[in-house]
């Protein structure tokens, strides 16, 4: 079943310097463990493929029930460089949640996820 | 009854509600006032401020900011502490006293000044020296722009503020401090943490790091359920309530707006967030793997469990240099076509660029209502009602960039249709001030605290 992240998950982004992190966060408690098998370093990689230069970082925050990630050169030089109107990475957060993953059903089922019935961004 | 210390933020950057601060210490009940002043920019800003006329280089802002809260830290003791001094705290202090002189009731400010973080005069013995501060990020030596630097300063972290305050001050004037410091110090002092208290002093830069942006935990920005935050036109910065464990809770004050909840909490731990198991700063290394957060009523969450180890023996350092000149110019083209229409305005001022022989390191081209933010994940945007071209330059030649701004206007009538937009006048050129992160060992950055009465 196809999942949409922003509707199981929240996030944040931010910079520093030209790397911008997006921190996302899993609604439920329980959902977090489909964050975590599933928005993996290599998914979101190809989610902004072409988009950023540099490699993608994930760190894990069970107790946030949150990910992190850390997207290299994705700001255009970052900071006052940058030309950017989202120099600061502000929304690359909403960005990572459109993207889709796609849970095998039993699994979707049994952790009541919303389905995505819309296109795949 | 345990002993609860009440450190309420004020200001998140230089440029936030400027009412906050009166707000906070007249809301309710708090111990400390934490105004935290400083990006990553700022300092060079201050720096050219302060080279036009050597009595200014600080966050101007900050003297109307006492003004307001003058009664609370007179007669209900509220302290004050802020990195408002920049590059010059000193001035800042010497500008607080003039303007409050008058009106103290004779009690007096007893201000704290931290000087020693500036690094500028030092840079050249330094590097002679053995301190190449190679940037963090690209590793590239400072050499290779140190004719073009106008700020260099240490981040420093709570010890000369919690020395300050032991020595009375009720007001405390730093330059870089870290901004999590200015929550840690007062807290570590309150509490009498030592320099080895690692869990505790973690449990105080969490908290900093919790209210550092302002309102931005208590509701701000918060993407989580965003439509039913009540009342942001009235928003509740945050304080946090700190316990000598070094748990705490973060609240706002009753009959304020906004909101602090987990999830808005949350999305403020993980802002500008790197590694979370090593959240690096002078006086303590955190772990924020550790942090529990659990809601404790309306508008209360404790945070609690958070684990700290022993800090690196570096402090970072924030450089500011010239890097060249920027601008950006804009045109709005209106359905039907809007995003081909743009597009075609793209190619054309590209191809006249070119023609007139305008090098730059640099162009870049976003179709703002289209793809400027989130690019092809946008989808199809063909049908946007309208678009707006953004066309952005940088390069080492102003003259270049100058000429840049004045091809746009031209393509009102000699483009494709529909455009408008166009009000404002020609783009402003911008000279670009970048920042260079750097390392320095922690021996060569002595700080020194002065009270000024």
């Amino acid at each position: 079943m196809k999942v949409r992240l922003v509707d199981i998950a929240h996030a944040r982004s931010g910079d520093k310097g030209d790397t911008a992190n997006v921190g996302i966060i899993a609604l439920e408690q329980h959902w977090y463990p489909v964050l975590e098998k599933f928005v993996t370093r290599e998914s979101v990689a190809r989610h902004f493929d072409g988009m950023i230069d540099g490699p993608v970082e994930r760190f894990e925050l069970p107790n946030l029930r949150a990910l992190n990630f850390l997207l290299h050169g994705a700001l255009d030089g970052g900071g006052t460089l940058s030309l950017r109107t989202d120099a600061q990475g502000k929304v690359y957060s909403t960005a990572l949640l459109r993207m889709t993953i796609d849970v095998p059903d039993s699994e979707a089922k049994r952790l009541s996820l919303p389905p995505h019935l819309g296109k795949s961004a | 009854m345990t002993k609860v210390v009440r450190v309420a933020a004020g200001q998140g950057f230089w440029g936030d509600d400027l009412d906050a601060p009166r707000r906070q210490v007249e809301g309710g009940q708090i111990d400390y006032l934490m105004l935290d002043y400083l990006a990553e920019v700022t300092m060079s800003i201050l720096q050219k401020q302060k080279e036009r006329d050597p009595s200014l280089g600080y966050a101007r802002d900050f003297v109307g900011a006492i003004e307001s809260v003058l009664p609370g830290v007179i007669e209900r003791g509220v302290k004050v502490i802020a990195n408002a001094g920049g590059v010059n705290p000193p001035a800042c202090a010497a500008a607080l006293k003039a303007a409050t002189g008058k009106r103290d009731g004779g009690r007096g400010l007893r201000i704290g000044v931290v000087t020693g973080d500036d690094l500028l005069a030092r840079l050249d013995e330094l590097i002679e020296s053995g301190h190449l501060l190679d940037n963090m990020d690209t590793g590239e030596p400072l050499t290779t722009v140190r004719e073009r630097v106008l700020s260099a300063n240490a981040y420093i972290g709570s010890e000369p503020i919690v020395e300050a305050l032991r020595a009375g001050a009720n007001v405390v004037i730093t330059g870089r401090s870290t901004d999590t410091a200015l929550t840690m110090a007062p807290l570590r002092h309150e509490f009498g943490w030592a320099r080895e208290s690692w869990d505790q002093l973690a449990s105080g830069i969490v908290a900093g790091h919790i209210i550092e942006c302002g309102a931005q935990c208590s509701g701000g920005n918060c993407l989580h359920d965003w439509k039913s935050i009540p009342d942001l036109a009235n928003v509740g910065y945050p304080l946090v309530e700190g316990s000598s464990d070094g748990s705490f809770v973060v609240t706002k004050h009753p009959g304020t707006g906004g909101r602090v909840s987990v999830p808005t909490v949350t999305e403020q731990l993980v802002y500008e967030m790197g590694d979370p198991r090593s959240y690096i700063t002078p006086d303590v290394v955190a772990d924020f793997t550790s942090i529990r957060l659990e809601q404790q009523g309306e508008n209360r969450v404790r945070v609690s469990g958070i684990r700290g180890r022993p800090p690196t023996g570096k402090l970072k350092v924030s450089i500011a240099y010239r890097a060249g000149f920027k601008a950006v110019g804009t045109l709005v083209y209106g359905w039907p076509d809007a995003l081909e229409k743009a597009e075609l305005a793209d190619r054309i001022l590209r191809e006249r660029l070119d023609r007139a022989g305008l090098g730059f390191e640099h162009v870049l081209s976003e179709f703002v209502g289209a793809t400027a933010t989130h690019g092809r994940l946008a989808g199809d945007q063909r049908a946007a009602p309208e678009v707006q071209l953004r066309l952005g330059v940088r390069g080492p030649d102003k003259a270049a960039v100058e000429r840049f701004t004045r091809e746009i206007a031209p393509l009102v009538l000699n483009g494709p249709p529909s455009v408008t937009g166009f009000a404002g006048g020609r783009p402003k050129v911008e000279e670009i001030v970048a920042y260079w992160p750097a390392l320095v060992d922690k021996t060569v950055v002595k700080t020194k605290v002065e009270i000024v009465s």
